[in-house]
């Protein structure tokens, strides 16, 4: 008996018919596909995305040279080199970040006493070149400047779990 | 067209010679922008099915991604592998091309619009599509890798199996219409069914024949689930794995101008071809043109190659062969006995009797 209906089933293409009328049912359902360049995902106050030296409000810069992620950027991404300013503050000379190296872990922000460097939320910096990938102070610190509401809004959103 | 031209003031032999290159555009060119465009609702389809949004970047809803890619492809270098056999590696895709569009001479797009009115127009398109593994082999032969040999292969014999299936499917649907002519099988089927249908299907000793002519419409044109010829998994691309740009994209658009050529052949020969599916005039249903009817109907099955491409999995190579022989191969021979006792039993054998 399961062998006739076996075959009336194999010979009106009964599991087809089931599986094409599953596809079409597929075929008019909402899309799940995020519409990238247009719609966009919501991101965690915590993402990590491209880095960022930050300022005081007064303009200052917040790093303080004590390398403390340098020591800790376990993909040694960083390099620091650091001299006495004229007013006598410690600053960097040099803060370059090898976004090749970068492993997006975060420590550096993790280490960072004065909250100068961080992970901010943009992850759209894709460039042509390798060498642009290698950022020094300067882009860092415009970075800084061009992400800092979005940073500050991210670390105040996280404040309360730190 | 030709008395047009002779009006003109042409002597016949040049007026006959501008008509025919004129059809011959007149099909060629919109054939390419057709296939162009069933590449895009393919993929759309496709996407759609799988919960993607599918090309939608460039232009309106992504209507021009195959322009893009075909661009793209254009300007990329032609890459010749030193191992190959030069002259067969070239002509290959330009076969498979020429051989994809010369069927389409032979298709009435409406009573009056076919280029070459024949009257052993399916003897020719079978011939036609089974000369179209020609370039397969070529390819699989002259690129002097393994995979596209083994590619070949596959395509040759899965061609051949289901050649002779589809054979004796079109002697069902010749026995019914007593005549090869396409524009004629079309005709035959005006109100075929209770005089209000005009369609073959509808008979239920041919809708089986329907099924396993869209079936091996698929293994003929190498679709999925029969795409062992350019199975990604096991063959790289298959017979193409060597091509690149231009020689590649002729394979593409021959691929797809055959599959539309399989979904015409679908429309003409069971679902009435340029005729209104209803025999009755419902809105001025009658005005509409032939060729709306025949497009409408030839999108719709290409709705459906597009449809099982999403649904079903390759068939195994064994399999595949066991479908071809030890299925569909007895059941169609035994539907042409069949049917040719039904027609004589009722005494509608052959139209010309």
């Amino acid at each position: 008996m399961t062998s006739v209906a076996h075959l009336i089933k194999s010979f009106t293409l009964w599991e087809f018919v089931k599986a094409h009328a599953l596809t079409l049912k597929y075929f008019f359902k909402p899309k799940v596909t995020l519409n990238y360049p247009f719609e966009k995902n919501p991101l965690s106050p915590r993402f990590r995305g491209e880095h960022a030296l930050r300022r005081y409000p007064n303009g200052e810069e917040r790093c303080i040279a004590c390398k403390l992620c340098e020591a800790v950027c376990p993909a040694q991404a960083i390099t620091i080199e650091s001299e006495p300013r004229d007013d006598g503050s410690r600053r960097t000379t040099r803060y370059d970040i090898d976004m090749t190296k970068c492993i997006y872990c975060g420590f550096c922000q993790e280490a960072c006493p004065v909250d100068a460097v961080v992970e901010g939320p943009n992850f759209e910096y894709a460039t042509e070149t390798r060498e642009e990938l290698l950022y020094d102070k300067a882009k860092l610190l415009a970075n800084g400047d061009k992400w800092e509401r979005a940073i500050a809004a991210n670390l105040e959103a996280d404040a309360p779990y730190r | 067209m030709t008395e047009t031209f002779q009006s003109w003031g042409m002597s016949y032999e040049w007026a006959w010679g501008l008509a025919t290159i004129s059809g011959i555009l007149l099909i060629a060119l919109p054939l390419m922008l057709a296939v162009a465009m069933i590449i895009y609702v393919d993929r759309k389809v496709w996407a759609a099915i799988n919960l993607r949004r599918g090309p939608n970047v460039v232009g309106p809803f992504g209507l021009l991604q195959s322009f893009a890619d075909g661009l793209k492809v254009f300007l990329q270098e032609t890459i010749i592998p030193s191992a190959a056999n030069k002259g067969i590696f070239i002509l290959a895709p330009i076969v498979t091309f020429t051989v994809a569009l010369a069927a389409w001479a032979v298709v009435p797009f409406s009573s009056t619009a076919v280029l070459a009115d024949i009257n052993v127009g399916l003897l020719y398109i079978l011939a036609i599509s089974s000369l179209s593994v020609y370039g397969i082999v070529m390819a699989g032969w002259a690129s002097n890798s393994k995979y596209p040999f083994f590619s070949a292969m596959r395509a040759a014999a899965q061609m051949i199996s289901y050649e002779v299936a589809i054979g004796f499917i079109l002697i069902c649907v010749v026995l019914f219409a007593g005549t090869y002519n396409l524009n004629d099988i079309v005709r035959a089927q005006e109100g075929f069914g209770f005089g209000l249908i005009n369609a073959y299907v509808i008979h239920p000793l041919l809708f089986p024949m329907w099924v396993m002519f869209f079936i091996s419409s698929l293994a003929e044109t190498q679709r999925v689930p029969f795409d062992l010829t350019e199975a990604e998994s096991e063959l790289v691309a298959g017979y193409q794995t060597e091509y690149s740009s231009m020689s590649f994209a002729l394979f593409w658009l021959g691929e797809y101008a055959n599959i539309l050529l399989m979904c015409v052949l679908n429309a003409i020969l069971f679902f009435g071809g340029w005729l209104p599916p209803l025999n009755i005039d419902l809105i001025p249903w009658f005005d509409i043109p032939g060729i709306v009817w025949l497009l409408l109907k030839t999108f719709f099955f290409f709705f459906m190659f597009s449809w099982v491409m999403a649904t079903v999995p390759r068939y195994r190579y064994d399999q595949l062969m066991r479908l071809g022989w030890k299925v569909f191969l007895p059941i169609s021979l035994g539907f042409v006995v069949v049917i040719s006792g039904y027609l004589m039993a009722t005494g509608h054998y052959g139209a010309a009797a």
